[in-house]
């Protein structure tokens, strides 16, 4: 370990702060070689740097991390890795099984599927990450007001809710997306987050009916602190672990929600290239052109799976009650 | 217990009235369902006009609303908006078939999930364990339309290079030949099948991770470690202290896990054209009806709400841990 390093996990609290320690000198460093050594810890380390060692530990969830880079890096610059466009016409090869010009093979107007995947997964990742932002947001909010006030936001919160309850949200999101229009990928994002906040909210809510009983928040408000300050500063900082872990899983519902309602017609229409529109596609063609219905699916399985292991990673690493490091 | 039943009853009713509101008014905000006869020029304002006028779509909400209620109650929710259809007759057909469909998944996917997750938790991090647990991750991430074309692509590249049928990708029954008695039953099999495992899928991952866990969390107890220290056959302590217990939390989550069954319907039915609840919703959403609709929501819901009460009161009876006063 490097005496930078050591260095900033002396730090207590932000880098840069008034609480950081003055940069260590010269000889300092070999006496801390030699604690380090002895096996005398003495290091502290903020929550974020234990949080992020958590992570790193958790060989599954860096591994997903770098996969979901990787096919997320593929679609943002789909335009350059990919081999044609997504709607070039290629007459010599109508429907063509995967070869070594089509690895993905081609669809009946002769367009490179490989391709079209990559933009499919340039559109679905926008509507995944947008969903995410989007609904995190709105579900921070209400869910915050909620559980600090009670009032109209528990009371949006809570009818809503009931509706899931009783209904299935597939179909909700039929008829939402049928009646409201449909065809862009912002649009069908803009519904998807204004129907799947309820989740975050939910859980901030419950964060901060309990953190509102606490100590801490009796003593700032003992100060005299007021409630927005309450809320951001002491509430807000201990609901982020939570927060970012269903905001993480969040981005896989909405990318399998996106593919269900663009495979059965209602989400993103053609020609954009969309996972879910590129199903409904090649189930048009014909499923004996397996080639068309297996690639863009087996790409929404390893999107959501890696998705759904980051969650699990981050969900261990953020737990600040959780000081054991996995292996 | 029984006045506990009839309270809980009595208390849905309420729930029932404000979700027929809720879906009403959903459905009425999001969309104009005249707006494709209003961009089409062939048809005239005043034609437009007296066509709202008749169907009361000139009125207010809450009016229609009103209309509404009487017509699904008095009519069996009357009449689509465009043809006049009745909606019952087709509305009850479709709804014998998806439940037989969805029961069946229920029930193969209860005891497959419960299966395995027992087996996963007594031999904890075995390859068992982990094989189980690794193909439920798959499970989750998998989207259910796309396994049940996943199926299909299976089978017909089956029938492609050897020319058997194992299972149809498509309809409840052969159009011609579906036979009587055994026959039919085997040939409805044979249609259902590939539904039934797209639908399965998802439900035996979820219940059989829930399973595993709560199965540990049981051989953890206090209980199970008297009944081991008592001295009680191992086969026995797991099967009467252990095992019976665990199950109980289950019923809960097989009640929420329903409505996602009619979500999961509806994917699978539109794949396999099976004539059912989910076939029929998509059909209606796609002709702008808006009657037919809500029709659906309203039946899903009171089937959800019913299923849920059967589970409250299941719970009561498993668990005498639960007073009812």
């Amino acid at each position: 370990m490097s005496s930078q390093q050591v260095r900033d996990e002396l730090t207590i609290g932000p880098p840069g702060s008034q609480y950081s320690m003055p940069p260590a000198e010269g000889p300092a460093d070999s006496s801390e070689e030699l604690t380090y050594q002895y096996g005398l810890e003495v290091e502290a380390r903020s929550q974020w740097a234990y949080a992020r060692r958590r992570f790193f530990r958790h060989r599954l969830a860096l591994g997903s991390l770098i996969v979901i880079l990787l096919i997320f890096g593929a679609g943002v610059f789909a335009n350059l890795i990919a081999p044609y466009s997504y709607d070039q016409i290629n007459l010599n090869a109508l429907s063509a099984a995967p070869s070594r010009h089509h690895i993905f093979g081609t669809d009946s107007a002769g367009r490179d599927s490989f391709s079209r995947v990559l933009y499919g997964i340039r559109t679905s990742a926008r509507v995944g990450i947008l969903v995410g932002v989007l609904s995190t947001l709105i579900g921070t909010i209400i869910g915050g007001l909620a559980g600090y006030y009670g009032g109209w936001a528990d009371n949006l919160l809570m009818r809503v809710t009931d509706l899931f309850l009783t209904l299935p949200l597939l179909a909700v999101l039929l008829v939402a997306a049928k009646y409201l229009g449909h065809s862009t990928p912002t649009k069908l994002a803009l519904l998807l987050a204004f129907l799947i906040w309820t989740q975050i909210a939910r859980i901030v809510r419950g964060s901060f009916l309990s953190l509102r009983e606490k100590e801490y928040v009796e003593a700032a408000k003992a100060a005299g602190a007021g409630d927005l300050r309450i809320m951001l500063r002491h509430m807000l900082p201990n609901t982020v672990g939570p927060i970012v872990v269903s905001a993480t899983l969040t981005i896989g519902t909405a990318i399998l929600l996106e593919a269900v309602l663009s495979f059965l017609g209602f989400g993103i229409q053609p020609p954009t290239p969309a996972l879910g529109a590129l199903l409904n596609e090649g189930q048009d063609q014909g499923i004996d052109k397996w080639w068309l219905v297996t690639f863009p699916g087996i790409v929404i399985v390893i999107i959501v799976l890696c998705i759904n292991f980051i969650g699990d990673g981050l969900r261990d690493a953020l737990d600040p009650t959780q000081r054991r490091v996995r292996a | 217990m029984l006045t506990y039943i009839i309270r809980r009853f009595l208390y849905s009713i309420p729930v029932l009235i404000a979700t027929s509101f809720l879906i009403f008014t959903f459905v009425s905000i999001t969309g104009d369902p005249l707006g494709r006869l209003r961009a089409n020029p062939n048809i005239t304002a005043e034609q437009i006009h007296s066509i709202e006028h008749d169907k009361n779509l000139d009125k207010p909400v809450i009016v229609r609303y009103g209309y509404w209620i009487r017509d699904a109650v008095t009519k069996k929710f009357g009449t689509t908006l465009f043809g006049s259809r009745p909606i019952w007759p087709d509305l009850k057909r479709v709804i014998g078939h998806t439940l037989q469909f969805i029961l069946a998944a229920i029930i193969i996917s209860l005891i497959l999930g419960v299966a395995i997750g027992v087996y996963s938790a007594l031999r904890q991090y075995s390859v068992f364990d982990y094989t189980a647990t690794t193909l439920s991750f798959i499970g989750f991430a998998t989207p259910v339309f796309w396994l049940a074309l996943m199926l299909q692509v299976l089978m017909v590249q089956i029938f492609l290079k050897w020319h058997v049928r194992i299972f149809y990708t498509s309809g409840l029954s052969s159009s011609v030949g579906a036979g009587h008695g055994f026959h039919f039953l085997l040939d409805r099999v044979q249609h259902l099948a590939l539904p039934v495992i797209a639908l399965c899928a998802l439900s035996t991952a979820t219940y059989s991770r829930f399973m595993r866990a709560s199965m540990l969390e049981v051989l953890n107890s206090d209980y199970v470690r008297t009944a081991r220290a008592k001295g009680l056959m191992e086969r026995r302590v797991i099967m009467r202290h252990a095992f019976r217990n665990a199950l109980i939390p289950l019923i809960t989550v097989v009640a929420l896990d329903f409505g996602g069954l009619f979500a999961g319907a509806i994917v699978t039915e539109t794949i396999f054209t099976l004539d059912g609840m989910g076939y029929y919703f998509v059909n209606s959403l796609f002709a702008s009806d808006p009657y037919p609709v809500m029709a659906w929501l309203m039946v899903v819901a009171t089937m959800v709400i019913l299923f849920n009460l059967i589970a409250d009161i299941l719970y009561g009876v498993f668990d005498p841990r639960i007073r009812y006063e």
